[in-house]
């Protein structure tokens, strides 16, 4: 699936959801599914600076794509990083540069993304694309 | 619901009535009645200051002490009244031991410079706590850095009180000043200042006292406290933000040089040499928050009208309900368990981190704070990565408390 095609679909997934109770309890679960990380990459250096609660994140380039994996000790923040994780990972660093993640305010938790809430959130988006950035340099240089 | 605090009695404060007083709080948040337990962040206005406020631009709004016109001689004794109300409200001697400044973390900033460039010599120290606002803490890191002397702490303990024992040797070792606050704003507790001064004093150390969340919560005389320094927050008194208090020992005031220069803080200028104005002006570059102060001395107006003794029986009794209701729910723990404490109740629940639980009260109309409200050396001695802080004000009610118990066993529902 492209990038789009994965954010309407979790738009499609929160209409069913009409209040906050139901949505935070399915944001809730994402994060409790959220594959595991890999302990030896919990470490400071893979730690997104500018959040209440601590977010790691750790990125794998492998054949022209970039997969992420990450984790947060609060629950909320974790199902947060789970949805932007599964739109994200998985593509080009092209795909993810050009990305614009339009469905944290079509599900209506817009509030999540500005730069007043410190959940990490909106860190750890600009740390995805620095990393995709990264990446891109890399291979045109090789 | 049966309550002592809704019983109209004229020692009593009429908590139901004086709401009425502030429109904001009848707020619907997320379709719920607001629920605003944040009053150590920031307090709601009463009406008697927005209107203070207003009537100044709109009837005597001018700049003060420089003009020949009438408006200006209004606008300034207003602005002058009000220092007036706030050495009164504070019990200083002088109206001009009163520094008007954009807030406690002015205050502290300006006497970390000034006294640091008149008094602070390489290998000296300055005193704080280890329960001390970053707003505490910073500004005289970054005074010691430049001299070359060191920030010392007062340890605190488990129960978030200081460590006094060690108190008279750690003032003989090249202390040049102590700063601790009056409440600390993360765990509600209210140290002993009296005994700090005294103890300071009889090692010839001026004391700087950061009474931001204790001016709105108890009667606080700085000539019976004999402390030098004393430092609040106007919008954490029901005023306006952008706005504050220094108060200064006139002696000390005189011997410190000037923090900012500018306009208002001179006698005469020219290049060969400028001369500085009198107390407080010398302090006070620049033209001032005008409205800010009008809008402080209507709060204090305020305060004084409910009365102190009023407010401190309506708040005890609500922190009380608000400490046995929140001990009732299972896996909660206080952080801060002093016997002495004042406006915050700061708690974690089993294994819910925080912001989780700011996040889920926050849906339900409620308003607490989370993190390490600027305090992170506490955090980081309890290996927390922050807590919930509830923070009560006279406004706050029972039924807001059992709002607030109510929503956190919903969260923990949601997050367990």
């Amino acid at each position: 699936m492209t990038i789009k095609e994965k954010q309407d679909e979790i738009i499609g997934d929160f209409e069913f959801l009409g209040n906050w109770d139901d949505k935070y309890e399915y944001i809730i679960q994402l994060g409790k599914e959220l594959a595991p990380m890999d302990p030896i990459y919990k470490i400071d250096e893979n730690l997104i600076r500018g959040c209440q609660s601590r977010v790691w994140m750790h990125p794998e380039y492998k054949d022209g794509v970039i997969t992420f994996t990450a984790d947060s000790d609060a629950v909320i923040t974790k199902g947060l990083v789970s949805l932007v994780i599964s739109v994200l990972s998985g593509h080009t660093p092209k795909e993810i540069i050009d990305a614009d993640l339009y469905f944290i305010d079509a599900i209506g938790l817009s509030s999540h993304l500005s730069p007043t809430r410190s959940n990490g959130l909106l860190s750890m988006v600009k740390q995805i694309k620095m990393y995709a950035l990264a990446y891109q340099a890399k291979s045109l240089q090789s | 619901m049966d309550n002592p605090v809704m019983i109209k009695d004229s020692n009593v404060l009429d908590v139901e009535k004086v709401r009425k007083d502030f429109p904001i709080l009848d707020t619907l948040v997320f379709g719920h009645p607001l629920v605003y337990l944040d009053n150590a962040a920031t307090t709601q206005k009463p009406e008697a200051v927005l209107n203070a406020m207003n009537e100044y631009y709109h009837t005597i709004n001018s700049n003060v002490h420089r003009g020949v016109h009438h408006l200006s001689q209004l606008a300034t004794d207003a602005y002058e009244l009000a220092r007036k109300k706030i050495a009164e409200y504070i019990g200083a001697k002088h109206a001009h031991e009163i520094i008007y400044t954009r807030g406690t973390t002015e205050s502290i900033n300006m006497v970390a410079a000034v006294f640091a460039k008149r008094y602070l010599k390489a290998g000296d120290s300055v005193l704080v706590s280890g329960m001390e606002h970053h707003s505490n803490i910073v500004p005289w890191q970054l005074a010691c850095e430049e001299r070359g002397a060191t920030v010392k702490v007062i340890p605190i303990d488990g129960n978030g009180e200081l460590v006094l024992d060690g108190l008279d040797k750690l003032l003989s070792e090249g202390v040049k000043l102590v700063s601790v606050n009056y409440v600390s704003n993360a765990l509600g507790t209210i140290n002993p200042v009296r005994d700090i001064i005294q103890a300071a004093h009889r090692h010839g150390i001026p004391v700087l006292l950061d009474a931001a969340q204790a001016v709105q919560h108890m009667e606080v005389d700085v000539q019976e406290l004999d402390v030098d320094f004393l430092a609040f927050s106007s919008h954490k008194i029901y005023g306006p933000t952008g706005f504050g208090v220094l108060y200064g020992k006139e002696k000390w005031l005189n011997e410190l040089p000037p923090y900012q220069g500018g306009g208002e803080m001179i006698k005469t200028v020219s290049f060969e040499k400028t001369t500085y104005n009198d107390l407080p002006y010398k302090f006070e570059a620049g033209t001032p928050d005008i409205a800010g102060a009008i809008g402080l001395g209507a709060a204090l107006d305020y305060v004084q009208a409910l009365g102190l003794p009023a407010i401190r029986q309506v708040e005890h009794e609500l922190m009380v309900y608000g400490l046995e209701a929140l001990q009732e729910i299972e896996g909660l723990r206080m952080i801060g368990n002093s016997a002495n404490r004042a406006g915050v109740l700061s708690f974690l629940v089993g294994d819910i981190h925080p912001f989780d639980m700011g996040e889920i009260l926050d849906k339900q109309g409620i308003a607490v704070r989370t993190g390490h409200h600027c305090a992170q050396p506490i955090m980081d001695l309890y290996c927390i990565p922050g807590t919930v802080r509830a923070s009560l004000a006279f406004y706050n009610t029972p039924a807001e408390i059992d709002r607030l118990t109510a929503g956190i066993r919903k969260a923990m529902k949601l997050l367990g």
